[in-house]
């Protein structure tokens, strides 16, 4: 399917095969125990840091060859997809909707603006981690301005300047070193993500320039406005998300699929795939 | 142009072999698609969705306009067949025709309701390149209200006969890769059969 033109014809096989058989075969019980542990770790991981970083520099797993999706978790992926998508449809989706009913518009835009506001921080520490001092600078202004402006960040008149919103992340700072994308991983609550990417956001937790900023009690209440800003955003894009989840051939590989791209695109990595720019030369999957 | 028509018959094929040596002899480089001729043409799709999703109409009254907007801009045999990737190698003439057939509903609905969530938003064309042999990139802009813009880039190519689009990346994430996933991934559900893969597409999107 996702074949290099390139790739000798026994990678090619390899590569479809792992990407089209698997995906019906019975789904392992399991993987549940561990749902939200990601989010739950504290600053006290700092001095795991240099390993994290160290384990996401080395020991991704290799590529594969040819340009497929690196994916040799799949069962276990889909096992945790499957947990992911009954979490939202019993859970999450339910609650997003009495978010979305409840609590008016302009409320939920506060929210979800307060929450991004005290994420800024983030950015601003990883542009600098990337050694991209502009961006820095332009997320710094955002931050004052929506700080003081937007009355402590429940207003949003910097993007209304123009001064627009640019998330930054230590999965794209480690990209940014040289550490490679990784399997692709999907987390119980969390989703999609890569063994670069989930590695970035255990670290992002933990050198959170908040977490020195606020109080044990703050801290709480950041979070709190976060679990809020994502129901509002499933509720804002229901229709995107129910179909993708609900409305998809198969939902584990379309999320995959868009999640993996769209990460591409975000740190600037052009894809080598060449089926999707010419597919008059061989329509049918070369 | 020959797989263009509904049912590809001798003459059709006939027509479409002679159109294209008449081409060559007579309209020669000036039938060859050029960047500012991909940059016109993805102005008029924009200029259309735009107006189609500031028209005030509902989802059922968009449908049909989106459906036209593809039919006419959009190359959706190709679309159609790089979706289904190999399957369509084995599938039979009728079976081709009546899943093209399908796809072209199924695209205008899934993409009608996607490019609905625009409504209130404008896309602008903002450049466009050549990015490889007779294939042009045209990007554009779409800006939300209440959101950062994101880029929507058009690939344009003249290889069906027609100057046509064949594939959308939105924020991304490209249409064809997208849909060759939910293609196979209907075809594996139905158990490999394309003639329930089709029923499936009518419903779909």
């Amino acid at each position: 399917m996702w074949r290099n033109r390139s790739s000798s014809s026994r990678e090619l096989t390899t590569v479809s095969v792992t990407l089209s058989r698997p995906r019906r075969q019975p789904l392992r019980a399991g993987a549940r125990g561990d749902g939200g542990a990601a989010r739950t770790l504290p600053a006290k991981a700092l001095p795991a840091l240099g390993v994290v970083a160290a384990l996401a520099l080395s020991a991704c797993a290799p590529a594969p060859k040819g340009g497929g999706i690196n994916d040799p978790y799949e069962k276990q992926n889909r096992a945790v997809h499957r947990f992911n998508v009954g979490l939202d449809r019993h859970l999450v989706k339910p609650t997003s909707n009495v978010y979305g009913h409840v609590v008016p518009e302009p409320i939920r835009q506060g929210v979800a603006n307060f929450a991004s506001n005290l994420s800024q921080p983030s950015y601003i520490l990883n542009d600098l981690l990337q050694g991209d001092v502009g961006d820095g600078a332009h997320t710094l202004f955002r931050f004052v301005v929506n700080t003081t402006a937007g009355v402590g960040g429940i207003f949003d008149p910097a993007t209304a300047l123009g001064i627009n919103d640019q998330p930054n992340d230590f999965g794209h700072t480690l990209s940014v070193w040289g550490a490679r994308q990784g399997a692709y991983l999907e987390v119980p609550v969390l989703g999609p993500s890569t063994e670069r990417d989930l590695t970035g956001t255990v670290v992002d937790l933990a050198i959170n320039p908040m977490n020195f900023l606020l109080n044990g009690d703050e801290r709480k209440g950041g979070f709190v406005v976060q679990v809020f800003k994502k129901l509002g955003n499933r509720y804002k894009y229901s229709s995107t998300v129910d179909s993708i989840l609900y409305g998809s051939g198969d939902s584990y590989a379309q999320e995959r699929l868009i999640y993996l791209q769209s990460r591409d695109y975000q740190l600037g990595i052009k894809s080598k795939d060449d089926a999707f720019t010419d597919p008059y030369e061989d329509p049918y999957g070369n | 142009m020959a797989i263009d028509t509904h049912s590809p018959s001798r003459r059709t094929v006939l027509a479409g072999l002679m159109a294209g040596s008449a081409a060559l002899a007579i309209a020669g480089p000036a039938a060859a698609l050029d960047t500012a001729q991909a940059r016109s043409l993805v102005n008029s799709v924009v200029d259309e969705i735009n107006s189609v999703i500031n028209s005030g109409g509902t989802l059922n009254q968009m449908i049909p306009q989106f459906e036209h907007l593809f039919n006419q801009y959009a190359d959706v045999n190709i679309i159609a067949q790089s979706s289904m990737g190999v399957a369509y190698r084995s599938a039979t003439p009728a079976q081709r025709q009546a899943y093209i057939e399908a796809f072209k509903g199924y695209l205008a609905r899934k993409y009608g309701k996607r490019f609905r969530e625009f409504i209130g938003g404008k896309i602008a064309v903002t450049g466009a390149s050549e990015i490889k042999s007779g294939i042009y990139q045209v990007t554009s802009t779409a800006k939300l209200r209440g959101q950062s813009p994101f880029e929507l880039d058009w690939l344009v190519s003249n290889k069906s006969g027609r100057n046509l689009f064949f594939n959308l990346i939105i924020d991304g994430v490209n249409m064809l890769a997208t849909e060759r996933t939910e293609i196979g991934g209907l075809l594996d559900r139905n158990g490999g059969n394309v003639d329930k893969l089709i029923a499936t597409l009518k419903r779909a999107g």
